[in-house]
């Protein structure tokens, strides 16, 4: 299939917010949706791929018109990669959605049709809105797409219907349209400052001024409120947990994810020019509480799900660490990138678990980790992705959760950055305590328990996959990290500097 | 880029002090207080409507100054991009309500059964 | 890829594809399982073959196969002369502890879990020998504790839930300690290659504070497996696993994967000179015999055969370390020989230790009166293994500790001698009364769990493996000098390490 990078762009956006509609007026017929959408989509993301990877970043003016009235459009490095980690878990929650809300001919409940019929909608919803994000160019556009994530991702989570459910979704809806409305400001004042709101004019206008740093300040305190950094976490493990299963994956994989990467953006590109250390340090001690907070939690959560939320929290702090990491002129692109591939790694890795936390609550009926011994006996295949997972998290190699953490290490050790270099492996450590608390289950020896809920084949081999492409991506970890040098912000650092001794 | 025309148009730097600059000044103000106020209601009150409501107040703050921002020029014709950024917010705020009045009033439904349930088991 | 490349692969790969197959394999699935087992083993054991014809053939290392993860992280493979000696005794310690658990395991359950892991163990054994790089190294090292870990806690009681904890928390932890200490040298000497004589010369005036640093911290790190004293505490544990296991984790796996690591940074990082001229290896010295009299006066007092054993383990493993420390090509080739010499003779102790379990039902030193007449043919295998371990001539674990002597006195560290002679009486003194009571001790009436195995006195598959290991470790020692012994091999390392 021959298609313009253009039309790819298009296409991801508009492609799944057309079938967002379609599954809303007939959705009987969500089974098609799906599979036309899926290869589409991944088409489409290759594509685009394969054309940033030739020929640099692609540009975009929808309907021909440009900024400041138009909307602009941009894949870089960083957008693409991003493409890609959502292509990829969004087909495997979409397989294992498939048979999640219905079981079989026969099987399906009449709250399960209700919740499958809303479900296609949101999620094609929230795969247009991401893709969205990660391909918008300007400040205010950002906020959009920010809002349309944060509106279908919340429908998601009261799709579970019950009570914590939905006090859950009212917290967290609350949280994100605050979080949103500060953002906006801090959007506001920037324009006012600097008429504009493209990221890469700002980039070249942006100077240290009491103004910006209040309208920066504004719009990272609604990006933390949204991204879950510690303090501000405490919406997503009952949100996280109280979900769905397949919507948790999401949200734990993607969702928080694009808040962080509009982080990503202010910090290292718009206004890159003011980012001093001390503010960047402090982003870098809330991820250290974070790590430290979340792994503490989730070494006391009784169930499985919210174990897995709090992990969600302590693997987000070391996304923070990027910031005081990157700062640096030589090592800098090396903390950026390896944050990206962590970033990857936990969201493969955190799909995996959640999917195959659900596919335990499913069988078992209940996910009271004490009460999991003989787990493994009914559902093998599942412990064993929640093992590989576990490896991702904890960060041994070859996974992509340790190739990232490499990177990282190697950009603070060489930056003589102890207290990070710390944090780093103390959160391995502690990962590893909370995961061991899961797996331990797996071998205490009981009588063989009771037949189980059985659980479809395919909800099994989508977690196990994404487990074990999160473990062997660090020996892939090379392609997106050369991705990612395509239009990064640090580039003409990396050309004239070598990247790592 | 056409963004760089509007370069100096305006500034939120201290400096030009015409009329245009005063009111935008007495703009910028009631919509931060506005803001304040929604967001200290989202935090202090316990009722949900009440919260709504509070993040309604800090929307609307944030499109005065927006307003505020389109008029603040010498031209005869307002700077169109803050109008089409109050739309934008208000459709998004829109939709924002509806969304959190429907859970809300599901919370409430869930809480009222609750209640119910408990009576009935007395 | 070369032909070289392939033949490394194909060695990784004949236990690690095994592995992943009999994951997916049915519980009852026994008798294929088995098969495809010794198949993998044997066909390991015919590459191996292959292998060192090669490495003799060409003096240097063998081609290596690369393949780039991550700028600056390369995963190489390669062979020289050091990895043959882990390869060969992981290959056919690997082929004949197959046959033993097999036996062991017959008709427990979870076998399909156990074989599996355990192929994964001998997998990232074999991947730490073949590693051409610190990066490749590392990542095999995590994959030993990860896959060990299963292993450990296969009975799932919660002494070895218990076991396995504490394990996991002393190898996490050395592990971490080993990452920074990987991104720090790399971070002042580029990617670390493994290679003659080290690479670091040129940065030991510039940087030689930080190189001390990094030192300690691989010590400390590759200590944790080694079991130098006061890292030790997880091996004693650890003796909850079954028998195969603990016979694998002290004379291969675990220990040696930590010995063999302090082998690598002392010979191919730093380089034996430039660790000297740091003046790094003399508290590596003190340290090694420190754990060597250490070890051997806790053995001395433990009940638990298995625990006597595992005392025994960080006693003897030490001797590498102690061999690698002293300068001097003599304590070179002790502390080498006795990578191989220690692993054949505590492997034979193991499979009989685990023979009286199964078959009598003994776990204790206390009940080993008159088991000799009981189990003859395990009990003479346990006698070679445990004279071998005093050092007595002509087992294999004299030629070790005459070269270790040799080589301390070369060395200029004369009290050293000092510390092998008690430690050899220690050895002594906790050994030959176990072989007293077994021999000549009058049996009792009944043992304790007493299973019957028909013609022979044990299972064949449990008496098989000891017996050809005893003949192995008559074999190193009383052909020490001459064609194929581990020793030659050695010699062989030596020459080249020392040669132009």
């Amino acid at each position: 299939m021959s298609i313009s990078p253009h039309a790819a762009i298009i296409l991801l956006i508009l492609g799944p917010l057309t079938f967002a509609a379609l599954a809303f007026l007939w959705p009987r017929y969500w089974r098609w949706f799906c599979f036309t959408l899926a290869p589409l989509q991944v088409g489409a993301v290759v594509k685009l791929a394969l054309e940033v990877y030739a020929s640099g970043p692609v540009r975009h003016h929808v309907g021909g018109w440009t900024a400041p009235l138009g909307i602009e459009l941009r894949a870089d490095g960083m957008a693409v990669v991003l493409l890609v980690i959502t292509a990829g878990i969004g087909l495997a929650v979409m397989l294992y959605a498939s048979r999640y809300f219905d079981p079989g001919p026969g099987q399906q409940s009449a709250e399960g049709a209700r919740r499958q019929k809303y479900f296609w909608p949101l999620y094609f919803f929230l795969l247009a809105s991401l893709n969205a994000l990660f391909l918008s160019a300007d400040i205010f556009n950002l906020y959009v797409t920010l809002e349309l994530i944060g509106f279908s991702a919340v429908a998601l989570v009261a799709l579970a219907g019950k009570g914590p459910a939905l006090t859950a979704a009212l917290r967290y809806l609350l949280v994100s349209l605050a979080g949103s409305l500060f953002y906006l400001l801090g959007v506001v004042l920037t324009y006012g400052t600097y008429s504009t709101l493209d990221i890469s004019l700002l980039a070249s206008r942006v100077e240290p001024s009491f103004v910006t740093w209040v309208a920066l300040g504004l719009m990272t305190g609604g990006l933390l409120m949204k991204a879950a950094l510690f303090p501000l976490h405490f919406w997503l493990p009952p949100a996280h947990a109280n979900a769905p299963s397949p919507v948790s994956a999401l949200l734990s994989a993607l969702v928080v994810k694009g808040a962080f990467c509009i982080l990503l953006r202010l910090w290292f590109e718009a206004f890159a020019s003011m980012v001093t250390p001390a503010a960047a340090n402090f982003l870098g001690w809330l991820g250290v509480a974070a790590i430290i907070w979340g792994s503490i939690q989730a070494l006391r959560q009784p169930r499985l799900k919210l174990l897995v939320a709090y992990s969600t929290v302590a693997q987000l702090g070391y996304l923070f660490l990027v910031f005081p990491l990157a700062l640096s002129e030589s090592s800098g692109f090396t903390a950026w990138s390896g944050c990206l591939l962590f970033l990857g790694a936990h969201a493969c890795a955190k799909t995996a678990m959640f999917l195959t936390a659900g596919n335990i609550l499913h069988a078992a009926g209940h996910d009271r980790i004490r009460d999991l011994d003989g787990i493994t006996h009914v559902l093998p295949l599942s412990v064993f992705a929640f093992a590989l997972a576990g490896i991702s998290l904890v960060g041994l190699p070859p996974s992509g959760g340790f190739a990232g953490k490499w990177m990282l290490l190697n950009a603070g050790v060489s930056q003589g950055k102890w207290i990070w270099v710390t944090a780093i492996l103390v959160g391995s450590l502690l990962a590893a305590a909370y995961i061991m608390r899961v797996l331990n289950h797996a071998f205490t020896r009981v009588p063989e328990p009771d037949i189980p809920n059985p659980i479809p084949p395919v909800m099994e081999w989508t977690g196990f996959t994404l487990a074990l492409l999160a473990v062997v991506l660090g020996f892939f970890a090379q392609w997106p990290v050369e991705l990612l040098r395509i239009g990064s912000p640090f580039v003409s650092v990396v050309q004239t500097v070598e990247m790592l001794p | 880029m056409v963004g760089g025309r509007l370069k100096g148009r305006h500034s939120l730097r201290p400096g030009s002090s015409t009329v245009n600059e005063i009111a935008f000044r007495l703009y910028l103000l009631a919509g931060a207080s506005l803001v304040a106020i929604g967001f200290f209601g989202i935090l202090a009150s316990a009722e949900l409507l009440r919260k709504i409501l509070g993040v309604n107040i800090m929307g609307s703050g944030i499109f005065l100054i927006l307003v505020g921002l389109a008029a603040r020029t010498t031209d005869p014709i307002p700077d169109p991009v803050p109008h089409a950024m109050v739309l934008t917010g208000i459709v998004v705020s829109v939709c924002g309500t509806a969304l959190a009045l429907a859970l809300a009033d599901r919370v409430r439904a869930m809480k009222a059964r609750e209640m119910l349930d408990e009576e009935e088991e007395e | 890829m070369t032909a070289h490349g392939l033949l490394l692969i194909g060695i990784l790969l004949s236990s690690f594809v095994t592995g992943i197959i009999i994951f997916f394999l049915r519980e009852e699935s026994h008798a294929f399982r088995t098969r495809l087992n010794l198949a993998g083993a044997g066909v390991k054991l015919v590459l191996v073959a292959i292998l060192i014809w090669e490495v003799y053939r060409h003096p240097g290392p063998l081609g290596t196969i690369r393949w780039t993860m991550l700028p600056g992280m390369d995963f190489a493979l390669g062979a020289d002369g050091t990895s043959i000696l882990f390869v060969t005794l992981s290959a056919i310690l690997w082929f004949l502890t197959t046959i033993y658990a097999v036996g062991y395991l017959e008709d427990s359950p979870h076998r399909s879990r156990f074989f599996g892991f355990f192929s994964f163990c001998v997998s990232a054994t074999i991947g730490i020998a073949l590693s051409a790089n610190l990066v490749t190294f590392f990542i095999f090292y995590e994959l030993l504790t990860v896959s060990t870990y299963p292993l450990l806690v296969h009975r799932g009681t919660a002494k070895a839930m218990q076991g396995g904890k504490v394990y996991l928390t002393y190898t996490l932890i050395g592990g971490a300690v080993l990452l920074l200490a990987v991104v720090w040298l790399q971070s002042l000497a580029g990617p670390v290659e493994f290679a003659e004589k080290g690479i670091l010369s040129s940065l030991a005036e510039s940087h030689g504070f930080e190189l001390r640093i990094i030192f300690f911290l691989f010590i400390a790190a590759f200590g944790v497996k080694t079991a130098l004293v006061p890292l030790h505490g997880w091996l004693p544990k650890a003796m909850i696993a079954p028998a195969p296991v603990s016979a694998l984790l002290h004379a291969v796996a675990v220990v040696k994967a930590g010995a063999f690591g302090i082998i690598r940074i002392v010979y191919d990082v730093y380089g034996v000179q430039t660790a000297s001229d740091l003046g790094l290896l003399h508290p590596l010295v003190i340290l090694a015999c420190f754990t060597i009299l250490y070890g051997s006066l806790r053995a001395l007092f433990q009940d638990e055969l298995k625990k006597r054993l595992a005392y025994s383990t960080v006693s003897q493993v030490s001797y590498i370390v102690l061999g690698t420390a002293m300068l001097g090509p003599l304590a070179a080739t002790g502390g080498l020989v006795h990578l191989v010499h220690q692993g054949i003779m505590k492997i034979t102790l193991f499979f009989g230790a685990g023979n009286y379990a199964e078959t009598l039902g003994v776990h204790h030193v206390s009940e080993m009166n008159g088991i000799g007449r009981k189990l003859p043919l395990t009990t003479i295998s346990f006698s070679i293994g445990a004279l071998g371990m005093i050092g007595l001539y002509p087992f294999a674990g004299y030629i070790s500790k005459a070269y270790l002597k040799s080589g301390a006195i070369q060395a200029g560290e004369e009290w050293v001698t000092w510390v092998l002679l008690t430690s050899s009486l220690l050895n002594a003194g906790y050994f030959l009364p176990i072989l007293y009571r077994a021999w000549f001790m009058k049996p009792p009436k009944e043992w304790p769990k007493e299973r019957a195995f028909g013609r022979w006195e044990t299972h064949w598959m449990l008496l098989v493996p000891p017996l050809v290991t005893a003949i192995l470790v008559i074999y190193a020692g009383l052909f020490a000098e001459t064609g194929f012994t581990p020793l030659a091999w050695v010699k062989l390392i030596a020459a080249r390490e020392s040669g132009p």
